[in-house]
Formats: C-alpha cells, sequence, structure tokens
C-alpha cells in the first residue's frame, strides 16, 4: 500500500463557520486507485471537507495536496477532479449528451474526440443511446448516472461523491453500491465518497474514514471497523453493540479481566496495553452472544463457559433472517442478542418472560479505552 | 377542492361580495370606458355611443404612433437599464449570508415603499440645474481646470449646469429609479431557486464564472428574467408621474396623452380609444407570459 | 460586512468580491441620496434649498400649520384606513372562495381578480373618472361621506392584493388540520374560525398593510377621482410640487418618509421578519 503516493493529502485542516469548528484538524491520506469512504452522522463535517478538497470551501488553516501539489489558491474549475453531487446537478436545459460533454467542450477537446468520449462515457454507465434525452424524461437513478458520467468523461484524478446513493429507492441502492464499486474498479479512478450510510461504506469502501465533530474518529478497512472499532462511537455508530462501564482488574500480555458493575466479570483472552484500574467500556456484538435456557450455561472450564450473565426475555423481534431479543440482565441492565433463525422453528424455542443465561467467548468482547 | 354545487350556501356566502363588487366598481367602469371609445362628443357632457371607429382610427395617426413608439421605447430602455443593474443586485443578495440576506432585501424594498410622488420629488430637487448632482459636476470640473492650470496646461472653459431634467433622459433616469425593486424581486426569486449545485457542477468541469453565468446561470433563471422584464415594462409603459414632472414638451408618454384627453381636451371618446389601446397592449405581453408559465408547468 | 475580509473568498461568495460590493454600493446610493438629501434639506434654514445655512425645524412647524396640507393627510389616512378595511373583507374572502371551490367560470373569475393588479393606473383612474360621472355620484357629501368615490376606486385595486397575499398563504395550509378539527366535532364555522382563520393571519397582516401602503401612495387614480374638496396628500404634494422646490415641500415629503419607515418597521416586527424572509 505504501508504494504508491498519496493523491490526495489532506494536512492539519481545519474549517471553521463563524465560531463553529466545522473540521477540526484533520489529516487524511488518500492512495491512487483506492475506493475511500468518508463516513459520518450528518454534521459530522464529512461533506465540508469534500466540498474543501473539491475547491468549493476554503480551509481555515491547513493545506490540501492534490497529486502533490498544493491547491490553496487553486479555484475549482482548475483543479483535476470532479465530483458528484447529491442532488447530481445535471444540468436541466441539456441534453444528457451535451451534459457529458459540458467540461470537454470548455476544455476545448475537438468535435470528433470529444463525440467518441462522450458516447464511452455514456456506455460506461449504461446509458448508451440516451444522449439525446432531456434530464426530465429521466429517472432518479438514471440522471445519477448522467452525473457520474459527466464527471468520469473527464478523465480526473480523482472523483468526488456528496452522498451519491441518498436520493435512490433501497433496492436501486443496493444494486447502485455494485455497480459504483465495479465501475471504480474498470476505470481505475480514484473515488472519494460522503456518506452517512453505513451498509453503503462496507461494501464499497476500500478504507473508510469515520468522522465525529470535525474530526476523524477511526480510518480503517472495513472490516476493521466493525471487529476492533477504535472507541465508543465508532463501535456504536457501526452496526448493533452492548456497552458496558467497568474497571481493568487484571491486564497481563494473554488475558485480561474487566469487572462491569452491571454485567460481571469479563474475561479475555488477549491483553490490552496501558490501562491497568482506569474506567474503560467492553463492547459486544449481540451476534457473538449465545443465549441458553437458565441452567444450561456451557461447561465453566469451555472457553465461552468463562463468560456468562443471566437474565430474562423482556423484548422479542422476529426480522426473519434473524430474531433480536431484549433481555433484562439480573443488574438490571439491558443487553440485546441476535439469533439466526437457522431453521424453521428456531425463533419457537425461547418465549417471553423466559430466563436465559448468556455466554460469549474470551476474543469476542473488545475493550474501548475512549 | 370542493364543487361549489355540493356547498351552495356557503359558495354564495363567500363569493357574493368580491365578485359583485369586481363586477360594479372594475368591470363596470371599463365597460363604460369601452363603449366610450366607439362613440363621439355630443355637446358639452353628452356623449354619443354610435359605434365609430373614428378614435380609433385617429389614434394611427403619425402623431400618436410616434408617441405610442416612444412610450415602448422609453419603456424598454427602462426595462434594460433595470436589467443590467438588477442582475448582479440580485446574484449578490442570492449568495449573501442568511443573516444578511433580509436586510439587503428590505434596502431594495424601503424606496419602493416610500410614495412615488416623494421619490420622484427627491430625484428633481437632485438633478436640477442648482441640484447637487451638477453641483458635484461642477465642483469636479473646477479642481480639474485648477489641476490642469496648477500644472501649466489652459484650464478648462467656465462650467456650464447639465440639461438633466425636463427631458428624456430625466423621464428614463426616473423610471429606472422607480422601477428597479420591480425587477430586483423576481430576479431573487428566480436565483434563489435555482440549485447551487448546478453553478459549482459548472466550475467543477472547468467553466468561468462568466461562462458559468451566461450558460447555466441566466438559461435556468430565464423565467425569472422575464417576468422581470414585464413586470418592469408594463407600470414602465404606462407611466404617469414621471413623464409628466420631470419630462420636457416631448418627453409625454401614452399616459400623458390619455389625461390629457380627459383633464383638458375634454375628449373623452378618444381618452377611451387611447386608454384601451394601452390595455390591449398590456394584455398581449400578461397573456404571452402567462401562455409561457402553462407551457414550462405542463412540461415539467 | 467589513468591506476588506481578509478570509479567501470562496468560488460561490460573489457578495464577497469586491467589484460586487462596489456595485451594490453604487445601486444603493442611487437609490438612497436622493430621499437623504431631500430629508435633509428639510432641516435647512434656507429659503432656496441649495446650500446649507443651519439647522431648524421652522418647515415642520409651518408644514403642521398648513391647514390644506393636514386636512389633505387627513383624507389620506381615512381613505387609507377605510380602504384596508373592506380589503381585508373582500380579499380574504375572495382567497377563500379561489382556494376552495370549483366552479364554472373559475378561470375568468381568477383572471378578472388580478386585472385591477396589472391594468395600468392611467386606464383605471380614468375608469373611476367615467364612471363616477355617469352615475352622478354626488360631490357634495359632508366629510368623511365626500371621500366615498375615492375610496371605492381604492378598495378595487387593493383587495386583489390581499387576495393574492392571502390565497399565497393558504397553499401552504394543511386540509387535514381542518378535517381533524370535524373530525372533533368542530362545525364548518368553527373549523374555519378555529383553524383556518388562524393559519390565513400572517397572510391577511401582510395583505393589510400592502393595502394601507397602497392607499396612501395612490396619486394616480385619486387624481381621476378627487374634486376640489377631496384632495389627499400625494394630490396636493402634487400640486405643491408643479410649482416649486421649497422646504415645506421637503418636510411634508420627509413626514410621509418617517411614517412609511414606521409602517414597514411594525410590519416587519409583526411578521418576525428575519425569519420570515430568511
Amino acid at each position: 500500500m505504501s508504494d504508491k503516493p498519496p493523491v490526495i493529502s489532506i494536512r492539519n485542516v481545519t474549517k471553521r463557520f463563524g465560531n463553529m469548528v466545522a473540521v477540526d484538524n484533520v489529516s487524511i491520506d488518500i492512495l491512487e486507485g483506492e475506493f475511500f469512504v468518508l463516513l459520518g452522522p450528518s454534521g459530522c463535517g464529512k461533506t465540508t471537507l469534500l466540498r474543501m478538497v473539491a475547491g468549493f470551501e476554503l480551509p481555515t488553516e491547513g493545506q490540501i495536496l492534490i497529486g502533490g501539489q498544493d491547491m490553496a489558491g487553486v479555484p475549482p474549475n482548475q483543479r483535476p477532479i470532479n465530483m458528484v453531487f447529491q442532488s447530481y446537478a445535471v444540468f436541466p436545459h441539456m441534453s444528457v449528451a451535451d451534459n457529458v460533454a459540458y467540461g470537454l467542450k470548455i476544455a476545448g477537446v475537438e468535435r470528433s474526440e470529444l463525440r467518441t468520449r462522450v458516447d464511452e462515457a455514456l456506455e460506461l454507465v449504461s446509458l448508451g443511446g440516451l444522449g439525446t434525452r432531456m434530464p426530465d424524461q429521466l429517472s432518479g437513478g438514471q440522471r445519477q448516472r448522467v452525473a457520474l458520467a459527466r464527471g468520469l468523461v473527464m478523465r480526473p484524478k480523482v472523483l468526488l461523491l456528496d452522498e451519491p446513493l441518498s436520493a435512490l429507492d433501497a433496492k436501486l441502492r443496493a444494486q447502485m453500491q455494485f455497480e459504483l464499486a465495479e465501475l471504480q474498479d474498470n476505470v481505475g479512478i480514484t473515488f472519494v465518497t460522503v456518506t452517512h450510510d453505513q451498509d453503503e461504506a462496507l461494501s464499497m469502501a476500500c478504507r473508510i474514514a469515520v468522522m465525529n465533530k470535525g474530526d476523524v474518529a477511526q480510518l480503517a478497512v472495513p472490516s476493521d471497523l466493525y471487529e476492533y472499532p477504535a472507541n465508543r462511537f465508532v463501535a456504536d455508530f457501526i452496526g448493533s453493540v452492548n456497552i458496558f462501564e467497568g474497571r481493568l482488574s487484571i491486564d497481563e500480555p494473554e488475558q485480561a479481566v474487566v469487572d462491569c458493575p452491571e454485567l460481571g466479570r469479563v474475561y479475555l483472552n488477549h491483553g490490552v496495553t496501558g490501562a491497568h484500574e482506569t474506567t474503560v467500556w467492553v463492547a459486544i456484538r449481540p451476534e457473538k452472544i449465545t443465549m441458553l435456557p437458565a441452567g444450561q450455561a456451557k461447561a465453566k472450564d469451555s472457553p465461552e463457559g468463562s463468560n456468562v450473565a443471566h437474565g430474562q426475555i423482556k423484548g422479542m423481534s422476529y426480522l426473519g433472517d434473524i430474531t433480536l431479543y431484549d433481555i433484562r440482565l439480573d443488574s438490571g441492565r439491558s443487553i440485546r442478542v441476535s439469533r439466526p433463525n437457522l431453521s424453521r422453528w428456531d425463533q419457537e424455542e425461547f418465549q417471553w418472560d423466559d430466563k436465559v443465561s448468556l455466554c460469549w467467548h474470551p476474543s469476542s468482547p473488545v475493550v474501548l479505552l475512549s | 377542492m370542493q364543487d361549489w354545487k355540493q356547498h351552495k350556501a356557503t359558495f354564495g356566502a363567500i363569493s357574493l361580495g368580491p365578485v359583485l363588487w369586481l363586477a360594479i366598481f372594475f368591470i363596470a367602469p371599463l365597460a363604460i370606458v369601452w363603449a366610450y371609445s366607439f362613440g363621439r362628443n355630443a355637446g358639452l357632457t353628452e356623449i354619443d355611443i354610435s359605434g365609430t371607429f373614428s378614435n380609433y382610427a385617429r389614434a394611427l395617426e403619425p402623431l400618436y404612433l410616434e408617441i405610442f413608439g416612444k412610450s415602448v421605447a422609453v419603456a424598454a430602455i427602462t426595462t434594460f437599464i433595470c436589467l443590467i443593474v438588477g442582475f448582479p443586485i440580485a446574484l449578490g443578495i442570492t449568495f449573501a449570508s442568511p443573516r444578511a440576506r433580509p436586510w439587503m432585501l428590505l434596502a431594495i424594498m424601503l424606496p419602493f415603499w416610500t410614495n412615488l410622488l416623494i421619490r420622484t420629488y427627491a430625484l428633481i430637487t437632485v438633478l436640477r440645474t442648482e441640484g447637487y448632482v451638477n453641483k458635484s459636476l461642477g465642483w469636479l470640473w473646477e479642481s480639474a481646470s485648477g489641476l490642469k492650470a496648477l500644472v501649466g496646461l489652459a484650464p478648462l472653459s467656465a462650467w456650464e449646469p447639465l440639461p438633466l431634467l425636463y427631458n428624456n433622459f430625466a423621464v428614463i433616469f426616473g423610471l429606472v429609479y422607480v422601477h428597479l425593486p420591480f425587477m430586483v424581486l423576481p430576479l431573487y426569486a428566480a436565483l434563489d431557486r435555482l440549485d447551487k449545485s448546478l453553478i459549482e457542477a459548472s466550475l467543477d468541469l472547468g467553466a468561468g464564472h462568466f461562462r458559468t453565468i451566461t450558460q447555466i446561470v441566466a438559461p435556468l433563471a430565464a423565467p425569472g428574467i422575464i417576468s422581470g422584464i414585464i413586470i418592469t415594462f408594463v407600470p414602465a409603459l404606462g407611466a404617469y408621474l414621471t413623464p409628466d414632472l420631470m419630462g420636457g414638451p416631448d418627453s409625454q408618454m401614452i399616459a400623458n396623452v390619455i389625461e390629457r384627453q380627459f383633464k383638458r381636451a375634454n375628449d373623452w371618446p378618444f381618452g377611451a380609444a387611447l386608454s384601451f389601446l394601452l390595455m390591449y397592449a398590456t394584455f398581449i405581453l400578461i397573456a404571452l407570459q402567462a401562455l409561457r408559465n402553462r407551457k414550462a408547468e405542463t412540461r415539467a | 460586512m467589513r468591506l476588506f475580509q481578509r478570509a479567501p473568498i470562496a468560488p460561490l461568495d460573489y457578495t464577497r468580491r469586491l467589484w460586487m460590493r462596489a456595485w451594490m454600493a453604487g445601486t444603493l446610493f442611487f437609490l438612497y441620496a436622493p430621499l437623504l438629501v431631500l430629508i435633509a434639506f428639510s432641516f435647512n434654514d434656507s429659503k432656496r434649498n441649495i446650500v446649507w445655512r443651519g439647522f431648524t425645524l421652522k418647515y415642520y412647524g409651518k408644514v403642521l400649520e398648513n391647514d390644506a396640507l393636514m386636512a389633505a393627510l387627513g383624507n389620506s389616512l381615512t381613505i387609507a384606513f377605510l380602504a384596508t378595511l373592506f380589503s381585508i373583507l373582500l380579499g380574504t374572502l375572495a382567497a377563500v372562495m379561489l382556494w376552495r371551490f370549483e366552479f364554472p367560470g373559475k378561470a375568468g373569475v381568477e383572471g378578472t381578480m388580478s386585472l385591477p393588479i396589472v391594468v395600468p393606473e392611467i386606464c383605471m383612474g380614468v375608469a373611476m373618472l367615467v364612471f363616477f360621472a355617469k352615475l352622478d355620484w354626488p360631490t357634495d357629501l359632508p366629510w368623511p361621506l365626500n371621500l366615498s368615490a375615492i375610496t371605492i376606486a381604492h378598495i378595487t385595486f387593493c383587495f386583489p392584493f390581499v387576495a393574492m397575499v392571502v390565497r399565497a398563504r393558504l397553499a401552504s395550509f394543511n386540509k387535514e388540520q381542518e378535517e381533524a378539527a370535524k373530525d372533533l366535532g368542530a362545525s364548518e364555522w368553527q373549523a374555519f374560525r378555529h383553524v383556518l382563520l388562524p393559519h390565513m393571519k400572517p397572510g391577511i397582516v401582510a395583505g393589510a398593510l400592502l393595502a394601507f401602503t397602497l392607499s396612501l401612495d395612490d396619486f394616480v387614480i385619486t387624481f381621476f377621482t378627487s374634486g376640489p374638496n377631496t384632495i389627499t396628500f400625494p394630490v396636493k404634494v402634487y400640486s405643491m410640487v408643479r410649482f416649486s422646490v421649497t422646504p415645506e415641500v421637503n418636510a411634508a415629503s420627509a413626514l410621509l418618509i418617517f411614517l412609511t419607515i414606521l409602517l414597514t418597521s411594525v410590519a416587519l416586527k409583526l411578521q418576525d421578519f428575519t425569519k420570515a424572509t430568511a
């Protein structure tokens, strides 16, 4: 990964609007050819960051380099990048082909070359033959493809996409996630996408930067974000999770123990560095907890038997592929457990108010320091 | 939407007042004027509605055609200047910070709320021979003359006040002064509705600001530009007060001629015909605009 | 709004560009300088109104002592008040009628309703002159009945504006609110009073202020309907302006400008201005 130079280098960038800090001292390197996603809740600064890369907002402090060149003072129309806008921003008074050709015409591309490049771009996004249509004759998905083609035809170093799938319905969005990833793979152009949808981010990205309140909370590949979240914000934002506060009472290289008042002792088969006798948080994903009828807990000496908690089922929601259980622990706290419905009668095994025992493997909990 | 037949009593109670008022105090007066336009003076106060077209024929004489043409030209020049001045203003308001925007709109609107007569009078006071414009220009002239003398050149000739009032220039100046808000508001409304990311997309694809404005902003704001043009042109065409107070003997517009028929020449039938010609011109413009809007609506 | 800001100007910050600021400043100067000069010279202690000779309020005193001018102002305010009252009533009814009902000839009624807004003032003035002459409308009635012709003319061109504003407001009404009221037992009239009317209120207030200003401002139409005993303020000022530029006219004009600013401020206050236009 490190043999390629970063195509975009964001260095200590801060953006303030009046007293409001939208982006707070962010540094990110985006590598050539990768599908990079900025993920975060609304208002976290991800769109502001993208718009600074595009040149529509100017950083209050810090530097943005594209292809090694400082972009300070370079207006958007001279940056080697293009953007797909959230509203698509397809010019409503121009045909599809004219929309795609707009940038090429300004760049002074010759007529014959222009036509072949426009056709190629439309072909690429499966809009071949629709060049003469007007935007108001297209569906939302097609309009988005026009916006994509309009950016790609410029052969930019980087294509920026601002919430590209947010305006599409759920089915179309799932399909476009695959198509976008495949398209990016085919053209080899670096994509930088902003989204608030974690499924979208996890399914498309090479790497994801999770942003919170103007800061990068974690930058990692998708599976690491889920399995090794760096803090409570990321653990909670990506997927569903149970978080318990506790104190680290034993911390050795090969094992550790966290005492959680609301959950009991939690055994881990790995060490936690540098947090002895401080407050920590234990995060356990619902699907990593095994639920058994009360009294049937696994043998104490099995790995999963070391972690046991008891409670009563206080809520169930059947979702088809899985069933979610809301369990009131003896401490009074609720914990969420999910069970896959592997056979057709699995969901009948447990009923409301059943007493249950919960077990989990010592490798499952993640200890978070912040 | 309810069908009136199902709520006859309510519908009657609601609609009677406005409809009757409009019929009696608007349609009836216009109908009388319309009828008079086909009549002729018979005696001092009697008007004989004979169905003659002679009033309209007279309106087509070169003298009146020229005044019509002149009115159209003055209104067109006024509208054009308002567009040139108003477009950057509307653009500036659109892209102002949300906090500044209402104040800027207010700044444009406040003169519009001020009495037309007073605004015209204010212009007269600054434009007249002893007014401030002439005095400032005179001062500049003297200074320039003095400077030239200082460096050893021949001083300029003595300052002659410019005739800024009681001519066509004054009429157009006054009409622009009065009608500028009419142009700015529809332009602003159109620009404000414009999706800002369209402008950004154009810049992103390599276009400069000027190109973006001519190729993206102007075509997309066209409905607003056209309604701004019509909203400015129509009242400018029928303007009475400005040419009356600021114009010279040769800058009379159609409204002044109409007024003269009713208040001085006492030729009501001819005045009525002129009124209706002015109204027809107005209606045609507004109908064109409405047609355009309807077309745009059915397309959307 | 500092003229020179240090922060760099983003691409769409057109308002912060220097040429734009110069253009706007120039336009505002063009719009306001004549009015400011007019107001300033209403305080000038000089008959000729060209050179500043010191501060005085004597022309305001003269205006207040000028019975004809004060009577004209009284007429104007009376007419504006009456015209506003009737315009609210007729305009609101018209707005509800057009918004709520489907009836034959609706497009025609709608078009006719918008005519007083677009017909050139001179044509409307002429029509009113002819109409009242034809009816032999009495001109020697006692005050304020002698203002009836002018008031009727003003109502005719004001109430379509009120209808337009109120109707625009009605467009944002959620009909389910009215249905909810009826579902909870309200009668047709109660639903109107408790749900629809409160929703229309901002529109009615805006329409009322518009009507008041239009009526107070109108010169042309009044010019054709007023007689020697029914002079309004603009008509009086017109006759004064025709003669000469005097400090007294300045003072009278300045008074009306202050009145306008006062009315506008009240209007903005009532409508929570910064929110409404933002």
